[in-house]
Parts: C-alpha cells; structure tokens; sequence
C-alpha cells in the first residue's frame, strides 16, 4: 500500500514477560513492526509464538500482573501507549484501536442483547444519544452484512450463528471507525464456507473504510489471499518480515521454508509424503542467546548456539533474523 | 496394497437420530438427523477421508460406524459381521477389531492415569496377559509411535499436544486392530506437528495394514492422506470419489464451493482466483429443508431441488454424487434458471500461472 507514508502505528523493542511461580516466560522479546495508513499485515506463527501477547501488550490488555511490559515504544498518533495513563488507554481501546477476538462464542457477553453490546462504544466514546447509537448500530450490522439489521439488535448472541456472531464482532470493532483493526485469528473457529464470507466481508471493509489491519493468524493460506506484508514469529521473536509476494516467493527462514512445505494444497499436485518439522516449539524460559529455531532447525551451525540472530534486510522491505545465507542452498 | 481389495466395512442406509424432548410432560417433539441416510463402503488397507462442515454429521457418523452410540436404523457391516445386531458381549469381543483416535488429546486420555496406564488398557481389558507381556507391548507400542520408553511413568500433562496425540495412538493399536476410525486427529494441533502425526499414521498403516476412516475439515490434509472422500451436508453424503476425481472434477455444487472456499498458501493465485461464496448457514438437522439438503445455500438451485430430493448415484466409476444438475444434463432439457454444465470448472480459474 502507501509506500513511504508515515506509520499509523509504529512498535519498537517491545518486551513482555509472564512472572509465574514456575519461572519467567520470555513470552515476546524485543519485537519490532510498523503498521502504515491501510494496509494489512498478517502476523503468522504457531500457538506460543507469541503473535498474541504481542498484540494484546500494545493496549495492554494482558492480566498484570503475571504479564509485565519490560520495556519497548507504541506510538500511535504521537504518543507512546505504554505510557499513557489508564484513564487515557481506554479511550483509545475500542476508539482508535478496535480488536477482534479468535473465538466469538466467549467474546460477546451472553446477557446482553447485541445491540447494547454494539452501542456501548458508541455511546462511550463517541457520547452519542441512545437514539443515535441505535441508529449507527443498525448501519454497522446492515454494513457487515447481517439482513434484517434493526430488528435483530434486540437479539442475544446466541441467537446468531457462529459465522453471523464474528460478524457482530466485527461491527463492533468498526462501530468508533478505528484507524487500527487488529484481528487475532478471527477465522480460526469458523468452518471453511463461513471464513470465506469474512474474508470477503473484511476485504470489502477494507476498500470501503480504508483502515489499517492487523491479523493474526497461522493459516499461511487466508494471509496470502488478504495481506500486503507478512510478518512471521517464533519464539517471541519476528523472525522474517516482508511484502507477502516476496515472502511466498522467496522465503528466507528455514522457518518459513518449512512451514510453507508442511502445508498440503488443495489443488495443484498433491505431495507424496509431507515435510515435517521436527521436534516442539520452544518455551522461552530465558532471555534468548541463541537462536530459538535452531534444535528443530536444517541449517543450524555453531553460530546458532552462541548467538541470536538480529533482523536483517535482505531486499527492499524483507528481513530475516538468521544466521544462515539461504541463497548458499542454491550452490 | 497388492493384496486382493475386498471391503472390510459396509455401511449402508445408516441412520442416526437423536431425539428432543420438548414441552410440559417432556413429549419427544422431533429429531435431530444427525446422520440420514448413509452408506459407504471403506476397502481394506484404504484411507476413506470424510469431509464436511462442523455439524454435518461427519463425526456422529464415524463413532456410529464404531457403535458408540446405539443406531436409530441401517447396517454397519465390518469383517463380514453387522455390528449393530450384536449383544452387548459380542460387541465387546468384536472392540478389539476396530478402535478410534480422538480429535482432543486433551480430553480423550485420563488426567490421573500414566502413560503407560493408558496405553495398556485395552490390553488388561481384553487380554489375560502377565504383566510383564503386557509391558513389553506396551514399550512395543511406544516405540512405533516415537514416544521414548522412558517415559511410560509420567501423566499426560507432561506431554505436548502432538505427543499427547500420539499417545491415543499408541492406544489405539493396542489390540492389533483392522480398523480405525480417526476423529479430526490434528485438528487440535499447531501447523508443524500436523505434519509429524499424519505421516506417523501413513507410516502406521503401512507397517500394520490397517485400514482408516479419515474424519477431518482439512481438505488439503485428506487429500493428501486418503484415498477416497466423502463429502458430507446436513446428516448425508452429497458426493463420494477417489481423491484424484474428487478434488479435480468435483461434481456437486457443494463440493465444489468447499473447495473453492479454501484458502491457498500462494498469493497469486489468490488474488486472482474467483471464489464461489455460499450465502448464509448450514440450516438445522432438525428441520432439514424440503428437497435436497443443499438447496437453502446452492448456487445453482433449480425448481425441482426444492421438491424432491435428488438420488445418489454413480456418475463415472467409482464417483457417486446426489445432485439433480448432474440428472437433468441426462434426461431432459434444464427449466428456467438452471444452467447447465457450462460453467463447471468454477474452480480452477486463474490457477496454471
């Protein structure tokens, strides 16, 4: 998208760690992203990557404690998130920020009607009337695609189906016309059909509303049909980061590498048998000195132990945190 | 597979339908038709992979095929022998024969039991071994999963979600089965140990010619395991086919929407690739619609659909379908609306660059 335009949001350094009895989970270490004025950048990795606690630190919605911010900058319009007082952080939840939970069965509040639940930021930030929020209410539901808008405001959640209830989240999330949507695996809990109707509801919004996204996901397929840039996580870590083309065409991380090869297609030919990434994802217990792939890593050599790996750029845009020359793999 | 292919099980016209209980004096008001109406056979030593949206029957109708749960009508035929007119005790000798590995590794092995507790359960259930032949399978079993034998004292908390997985595996093969069905195995597992479980089950089916349903929503996954799918909507099976037929020439419209609903990991094709989106939901099992099941969502519904239900039939060989589109083009002209083949390879726009 706008090349060189300023940043909506821009995450520096960012460090969050769990305190459990059990010990300290390094669970995001020193990550780093921007987000510019309507684009979408698809955030992918497995469960305990860390691509959640990410994202939920931005507007620190984590539980503190046990989380706790280390350090690291959110700027978003001028001023750093992690700073601002609570007071001040809530008016950007939900306002400036909308969020989008994976699972819209628990997100949604079962005692509430839909509508109230629509009209509560409404009403909250943008002081409108009863009168009014309704109103908006019922635009927001007929604009995500819900037919029969007015009268189904006075419904519960689970009178809606789970493909209609992400619906209801999703005009939620846009009811206060946020500049940032972050989308944590919002199709995840969907069946195939009903994620492609989000899909292309989200794709829609997006040419309508022109808002920046975020979205979380580990489907490498949903990110190549929706993001301009991909940022891959493992570990806490970004470990490769560039325009989606460049990362589905030349992948650099053995990591990417291989979860690009783990997934079979359902067209094109089929593959004889499937690669496999060996071994578990790592549970990061201390900060990393070394890189957190390298025991389930093809390429590994001495270096990967002794040293974690710094972002690197590449080409234009695309950076990896790896040790390993992947153009060697062509010699 | 050289060995002489006969069928090993034999569903037919398997019905499945639990009741609902409703108003003052707890009247059953209706049914929910979780399964309709199905029959398939599986060969022995094949992977028949069951595809479908949540709620359309696909597992009810794998822990049926098993007769975990008593069946409201139809035959399940395995090893020659109809399960569902088994008493209880001949049930039970027959378990042996065919076992089942759950979608949640979680849920499905006991919080409080050892690994090795769980494994050699089946085996102090039906066998009179010592202990020490029941260990030595058990140890038997944990190598051919790849678990470390060192291991066989700990719970399953200690364990990750892919070895947790293949811990119900290991239990699963316990009495030397023919058959298993497979209830969404990876469904609960991270992307990377997907990989690890499927091949550990090809591999498995090699070494001990077992036989396998497939139960999964992961259309790249049963492709690339199975042999033959079924497709199923709404409690029935709308289309079944070898692998290659099915995902190259899908003949039903739902099949063909499913397909062309998932998401490819390749960002040209995507962008340019013309999806068919169905409108709306998968209406209820209990109040299925008139006519073909598919008619409330199909994009291409005719009059008839909404009247009569369509036959299931074979179209080429070995490739069934239930669709009234693929009679018409055979008997007589398509009525208003209709269109017929023309457009049929929907799916595959956009996709040899």
């Amino acid at each position: 998208m706008a090349d060189g335009a300023l940043p909506v949001l821009d995450v520096k350094n960012l460090k969050t760690v769990f305190r459990t009895r059990a010990g300290d989970i390094h669970a995001v270490n020193s990550v780093s992203f921007d987000l510019k004025p309507g684009e979408l950048l698809g955030v992918v990795g497995e469960s305990g990557s860390g691509k959640s606690v990410t994202m939920m630190s931005l507007l620190r919605l984590l539980p503190m404690p046990p989380a706790e911010i280390l350090q690291g900058q959110v700027m978003l319009g001028g001023r750093d998130l992690l700073t601002t007082g609570e007071d001040d952080l809530r008016a950007v939840r939900g306002r400036e920020v909308g969020f989008i939970f994976q699972d819209p069965m628990t997100s949604l509040n079962p005692v509430f009607t839909v509508g109230f639940q629509i009209m509560e930021p409404l009403r909250r930030h943008m002081g409108m009337t009863r009168a009014q929020a309704r109103r908006r209410a019922a635009e927001l539901l007929q604009l995500v695609g819900i037919p029969d808008a007015e009268r189904r405001l006075k419904d519960y959640p689970h009178q809606f189906s789970g493909g209609m209830r992400q619906r209801v989240m999703i005009a939620i999330a846009l009811a206060c016309d946020p500049q940032v949507l972050i989308a944590d695996e919002p199709t995840t809990a969907l069946d195939v059909t009903i994620q492609a109707q989000i899909l292309e509801l989200v794709k829609e919004l997006r040419q309508k509303l022109g808002m920046a996204i975020i979205w979380i996901t580990h489907d490498l397929g949903v990110i190549a049909g929706i993001a301009d840039r991909v940022m891959v996580m493992y570990g806490g870590q970004v470990v490769e980061h560039g325009p989606v083309r460049e990362i589905f065409r030349n992948p650099a991380h053995p990591y990417t590498r291989a979860l690009l090869q783990t997934v079979p297609k359902v067209h094109g030919d089929r593959d004889d048998k499937l690669r496999v990434i060996e071994g578990q994802p790592p549970i990061m217990v201390t900060v990393p000195t070394a890189c957190p792939f390298r025991d389930r890593c093809a390429h590994a050599f001495d270096r990967c132990a002794r040293e974690n790996p710094a972002r690197r750029e590449i080409a234009p845009g695309h950076d990896v945190a790896c040790h390993w020359d992947h153009h060697e793999a062509a010699t | 597979m050289t060995a002489p292919r006969r069928n090993l099980v034999e569903v037919s016209d398997l019905k499945l339908h639990f009741p609902v209980y409703g108003g003052l004096l707890r009247r059953q008001v209706g049914n929910v038709k979780a399964v309709d109406g199905v029959s398939f056979d599986i060969i022995e030593g094949e992977t028949l992979g069951l595809v479908g949206e949540s709620g359309c029957g696909k597992s009810t109708c794998g822990r049926a095929v098993l007769r975990l749960y008593e069946l409201s009508g139809g035959a399940v035929r395995i090893d020659g022998e109809d399960i569902a007119t088994l008493s209880q005790e001949q049930l039970r000798r027959k378990r042996p024969t065919m076992q089942m590995v759950f979608q949640d590794p979680q849920a499905s092995l006991n919080p409080r039991m050892t690994v090795a507790a769980i494994i050699g359960e089946p085996l102090d259930e039906h066998t009179d071994w010592s202990r020490a032949r029941k260990l030595e399978r058990i140890y038997e079993l944990m190598d051919a999963v790849g678990l470390n034998r060192d291991f066989a004292n700990r719970y399953p908390h200690a364990f990750s979600g892919g070895q947790r997985q293949r811990i119900g595996i290991a239990r699963a093969l316990a009495l030397n089965p023919k058959f298993i069905v497979c209830d969404e195995p990876i469904a609960a597992l991270d992307v990377s140990i997907q990989a690890q479980v499927v091949n550990l089950l090809e591999e498995l089916q090699e070494r001990f010619g077992l036989t396998y349903l497939f139960i999964s929503h992961d259309l790249g996954m049963v492709r690339h395991i199975a042999d033959r799918v079924a497709v199923m909507y709404l409690g029935r099976i709308v289309e079944l086919a070898p692998v290659s037929a099915l995902y190259d020439t899908p003949l039903h419209p739902y099949t063909q929407a499913l397909l062309s609903a998932v998401p490819e990991p390749d960002p040209w094709t995507e962008t340019r690739k013309e999806r068919i989106v169905l409108k709306g939901d998968v209406p209820s099992p209990s109040n299925p619609p008139q006519g073909c099941n598919f008619c409330t969502r199909c994009p291409r519904v005719m009059d008839i659909c909404r009247r009569i239900d369509p036959p299931y039939r074979e179209h080429a060989p070995g490739h069934f379908a239930a669709c009234h589109l693929l009679d018409e083009t055979r008997t007589d002209q398509p009525k208003d609306g209709a269109r017929p083949e023309q457009d049929q390879p929907h799916i595959h726009q956009g996709e040899d660059a």
